[in-house]
């Protein structure tokens, strides 16, 4: 494919060059044509290049679609993906339309009008029903696609998370991802950026009884159709949550919560059934630059049946089983100077609002 | 209108005779260098642009590299970066730096600085008929800042710690602490200092500009008879007046937060194995501040280059431009409109969705004004009878990578879509093509149209051919191709995508557009040498080489200071008097009286003869 690529710019190089190499050769024989004011048979060259552009250029775009696509994106895996999905693609056609009419008077328009001595130009400085039209037929095709598009970013973004939605946090720190999940009580214990230190990554408040449930697998687990809420944040800089897969993306910002629900439909199985490959895997990447790492924050995600996803949560131990020494030590420091730890946090808390 | 019009033109006159007694003493150092000539500050503003437009490029050659061939030893580089290579490999922080300065450098150094400084300066007093710009000391302290500023930037990028990394748009908190990155300290501190200095110059330039657009018109340039370049110009100057202030004060506080210890934009964080004080401030704070400049900027860096092609487009097809009031029209719209479309850059940032809404509606109504010009342009062409000159080439360029460009701004405009395709491939080929191709081509259009009035000298035309077709086909090469990978969902800024499965894909694709690259960047010398050959040897030109309307060829070939030797022309007419049906010449000059064309003069314009007359009558009086 590259090379067809390759060639076909050097061919269009070398049709540029031999045309322009002909106009000199013509100007060297005509040398009359030096005094006049428009080299007439070089000027017509740029006319013929632009409609050869053209052609080059859309079957060179929509050729390379058709080689392209089974590199893009497989089907979206989230409810709400397949509907942006398709949204995407009636604006494409809607786009190239245009995009097609305008370019083919744009370069077809100096084809035609090349400069001829014996031609005058047409005095032509307005035509107000002409400008209407061309004003108001783009204004109603935007106003289309702006409905369609304002009725799914409101179903997106606005939407209540439904009672049995999954929460799980997720935290972005240079450079890796951490998640949590809040165990068989379904909330996440509370966090205090101070409390955060190498064994307590979030900075869970140990005191928090429904802290002591929550786990921190290395994957990321999804059960199919079952609604997800990604509460998102970050820990020193701007990370963004990308799940390419699911349409999904949210920065990660420190010191404010963002969220993100969506249902996902295809688990990690039938992906790899449908894509054929089956090493296939979903992955969470980073999209907001956060230095050195950036390009490095890969993170595995799962989706799971119902049944496969009941039986991963069972075997995953809680944090604070996992850590029953640092657990219990914390616990005394904290509840030792319960004053003094107490209007800290407070005050925390309040600043963070 | 016109006679106080007169009153201040005539008063000037004096003023300026008296300029030229002095003018003929003035040392090489206060002629060439300390100059408050607009026309020798115009060429100092394209000749740093141009420098900085090597700079810039190059340093997007050194990132395609890395890009284009993931595994290739980059050892042989080392003479060049030294420490910044090692073990053969690009240091991921310096890839970053790169991609940093080489946005700064694109958007404000060569598009900002080199695309107004160069063609405000040049033909607003050219154009309008005035001698010099409203005050000729502080344009040349625009420049002079523009320099300190460029110095800085400059001495930044071979700071120990390297230039700042954190992306163009500098998002705290990764810009504020230095333990996020190594650009992050001396590197960030001399970017913002450069940016501080930037903006003094910027505003100083912009408010020149537009006093000098209201006051010093020539008597009859009223302004629906302002050419669309001094109107692009115009309003490009007061969008900067507007938006750079508030990037100062984003900046500013940014300052604060580094070096104070202030929190506004820093919470809640706990970095390098410390939990740090701040607390209450928001990230999202300067996202705001930021894009409330951002987005303008991205119109002050287009609209100069569309002014500057419908001046070219219109003297070309020898045709006037279509719509002339429409075109004023949408760019007041696209101005107005640009104020309050920024946090289109913010949709997945956590700011509330339902403001998300608000931007998607505005952004996608900016798209109207802008088809506008798009259709205009066209119409333009349509039976026209068009010369093909390098300038206009690049002009038709332009068209086309705006429509290209502006139309998939259609679909990052819908929020819907944007969560998907924010920070991918996408976005880069977007702001590539509407952006900084048509902008880079409206500037090189722009040099080689008025590269006969700066320097009395024409360029090569066949050069100029080739550099047009190298360039036109080679961008789109470039940035095409990026769509289908931000299709593909591939992110911005990443060193190398080799790490994930969904990315590991277009590694073809990848090397092609280097590849591409490379050849369009190195036909960009051909530029370069037919400018500097040119200015030397180039073919002597005549007063009015393209057969132009403006008044700009009024002048001698090579004006003096003071731009008219005698008195500045009137003006009588628009500027747009292309193959006027009964007209003995297809173009008719600004300057010429509707009283002497009496064979060409359309119904109401015979009607004005006489109020003309009269006012001729006054100001022969004067
Ligand atoms: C010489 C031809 C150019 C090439 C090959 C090129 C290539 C690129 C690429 C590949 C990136 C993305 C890098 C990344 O995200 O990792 C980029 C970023 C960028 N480019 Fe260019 N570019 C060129 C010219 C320009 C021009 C003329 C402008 C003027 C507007 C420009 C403005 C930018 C900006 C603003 C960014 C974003 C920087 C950031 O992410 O902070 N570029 N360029
Ligand atoms: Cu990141
Ligand atoms: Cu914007």
């Amino acid at each position: 494919m590259i090379s067809i690529l390759i060639i076909s710019g050097i061919l269009l190089f070398a049709i540029v060059f031999a045309l322009l190499f002909r106009t000199q050769v013509l100007l060297n024989v005509l040398k009359g044509s030096y005094n006049k004011r428009v080299d007439v048979a070089g000027n017509k060259v740029h006319g013929i290049l632009f409609v050869i552009f053209m052609i080059v250029f859309f079957v060179g775009m929509f050729g390379y679609h058709e080689i392209a696509k089974k590199d893009y994106l497989p089907d979206a895996a989230s409810i709400h993906g397949a509907e942006a999905d398709s949204l995407f693609w009636i604006s494409m056609i809607v786009i190239l339309i245009a995009f097609v009419i305008t370019n083919i008077l744009l370069f077809v328009f100096p084809y035609l009008y090349a400069y001829k001595e014996d031609r005058r130009g047409y005095f032509y400085p307005d035509n107000h029903t002409i400008e209407r039209i061309w004003t108001i037929v783009p204004a109603i095709v935007l106003v289309i696609l702006l409905f369609s598009g304002l009725k799914l970013w409101t179903n997106i973004t606005q939407t209540e998370a439904p009672a049995n939605s999954t929460v799980i946090e997720i935290m972005g720190k240079q450079f890796a991802w951490q998640v949590r999940y809040p165990g068989k009580d379904n909330r996440l214990g509370e966090y205090n950026f101070r409390r955060i230190d190498p064994n307590n990554e979030f900075g869970i408040k140990v005191e928090d009884k429904s802290s002591e449930d929550d786990f921190i697998p290395r994957e990321l687990h999804f059960q199919k159709g079952n609604p997800v809420l990604l509460k998102i944040r970050a820990r020193d800089v701007i990370h963004s949550v990308f799940l390419p897969h699911f349409r999904v993306k949210m920065d990660a910002v420190p010191g404010m919560q963002t969220s993100f629900l969506f249902t996902p439909t295809i688990s990690t199985n039938e992906m790899r059934t449908k894509t054929g490959d089956p090493k296939f895997n979903y992955e969470l990447a980073c999209t907001e630059v956060c230095g050195r790492g950036h390009f490095a924050m890969r993170f595995l995600v799962v989706v799971d049946e119902p049944a496969e996803y009941q039986k991963w949560v069972a075997s995953q131990k809680s944090w604070k089983s996992q850590n029953e020494d640092y657990f219990a030590e914390t616990l005394k420091k904290v509840t030792a100077t319960p004053k003094a730890t107490e209007t800290k946090v407070h005050k925390d808390e309040l600043s963070s609002l | 209108m016109s006679t106080v019009n007169l009153h201040i033109d005539s008063h000037d006159d004096v003023h300026a005779h008296d300029h030229e007694h002095e003018h003929h003493e003035l040392p090489f150092i206060r002629k060439y260098i300390f100059s408050e000539d607009h026309k020798v500050i115009a060429k100092q503003f394209l000749i740093s642009g141009m420098f900085w437009a090597i700079i810039g490029g190059g340093m997007s050659m050194l990132f395609r590299l890395q890009l284009g061939f993931p595994g290739q030893s980059l050892e042989w580089l080392k003479p060049l970066l030294g420490g910044w290579i090692e073990n053969g490999k690009m240091n991921p922080e310096f890839y970053l730096a790169l991609v940093t300065m080489h946005g700064t450098i694109m958007v404000f150094f060569v598009l900002t600085a080199g695309l107004s400084g160069t063609f405000s300066n040049f033909l607003i007093p050219l154009q309008i008929g005035a001698r010099d710009m409203a005050s000729g000391f502080l344009n040349m302290l625009s420049y002079w800042f523009f320099f300190l500023s460029s110095v800085i930037m400059f001495v930044s990028i071979f700071t120990e710690t390297g230039p700042a990394s954190g992306g163009w748009v500098i998002y705290p908190p990764l810009s504020a602490l230095p333990q996020a990155m190594s650009g992050s300290g001396l590197g960030m501190t001399l970017w913002l200092c450069s940016m501080a200095i930037f903006i003094v110059s910027s505003l100083l330039g912009s408010i020149n500009y537009i006093t000098t657009v209201i006051n010093l018109r020539t008597a009859g340039m009223s302004f629906l008879r302002m050419p669309l370049t001094i109107w692009a110009f115009f309003v490009t100057a007061i969008i900067g007046v507007l938006s750079f202030p508030v990037l100062f004060s984003a900046a500013l506080l940014l300052i604060f937060d580094r070096s104070f210890g202030t929190s506004f934009y820093l919470s809640e964080i706990y970095i390098a194995g410390e939990a740090l004080h701040n607390v209450g401030g928001s990230p999202l704070l300067f996202q705001h501040l930021f894009w409330f400049l951002g987005h303008p900027e991205v119109y002050i860096v287009l609209l100069p280059a569309l002014g500057i092609t419908s001046e070219i487009i219109a003297t070309n097809s020898r045709k006037p431009i279509f719509g002339y009031k429409a075109m004023i029209g949408s760019i007041f719209g696209i101005a107005f409109l640009s104020f309050i479309v920024w946090a289109h850059h913010m949709f997945v940032t956590g700011m509330n969705p339902f403001l998300g809404s608000i931007f998607m509606l505005l952004t996608l109504i900016i798209a109207v004004p802008s088809a506008v010009k798009a259709f205009n342009y066209i119409a333009t062409l349509w039976r026209g009878n068009i010369v093909f000159t390098p300038a206009m080439l690049f002009s038709i360029g332009l068209v086309s990578y705006f429509i290209s460009g502006g139309l998939t701004g259609l679909i990052l405009g819908n929020a819907a879509l944007d969560i998907q395709l924010h920070d991918t491939y996408f976005v880069v080929a977007h702001f590539h093509l509407v952006m900084g191709s048509a902008s880079f081509f409206g500037m090189v259009a722009g040099v080689y149209h008025w590269f006969p009035k700066m320097f009395g000298r024409m360029m090569d035309n066949r050069l100029g051919y080739i550099h047009f077709w190298v360039t036109f086909v080679g961008a789109y090469l470039v940035f095409f191709p990026m769509h289908y990978i931000g299709i593909a969902g591939f992110p911005r800024r990443y060193y190398s995508w080799t790490g994930f499965q969904a990315f590991d894909t277009f590694t073809d694709l990848n090397a092609f557009i280097s590849v591409a690259a490379f050849v369009t960047f190195s036909a960009q010398f051909i530029f370069v040498f037919n400018f500097l050959y040119s200015i030397f040897k180039g073919k002597k030109a005549p007063m009015n080489p393209w057969h132009s309307n403006t008044l700009e060829w009024t002048t001698p070939v090579n004006p003096g200071h003071g731009n008219w030797p005698g008195e500045i022309p009137i003006v009588y007419r628009w500027p747009y008097d292309y193959s006027k049906p009964g007209a003995a010449d297809d173009f008719i000059p600004q300057n010429i009286p509707l009283s002497s064309t009496p064979e060409s003069n359309l119904p109401y314009e015979a009607e004005m003869v006489k109020e003309e007359q009269e006012e001729m009558k006054a100001s022969n009086a004067h």
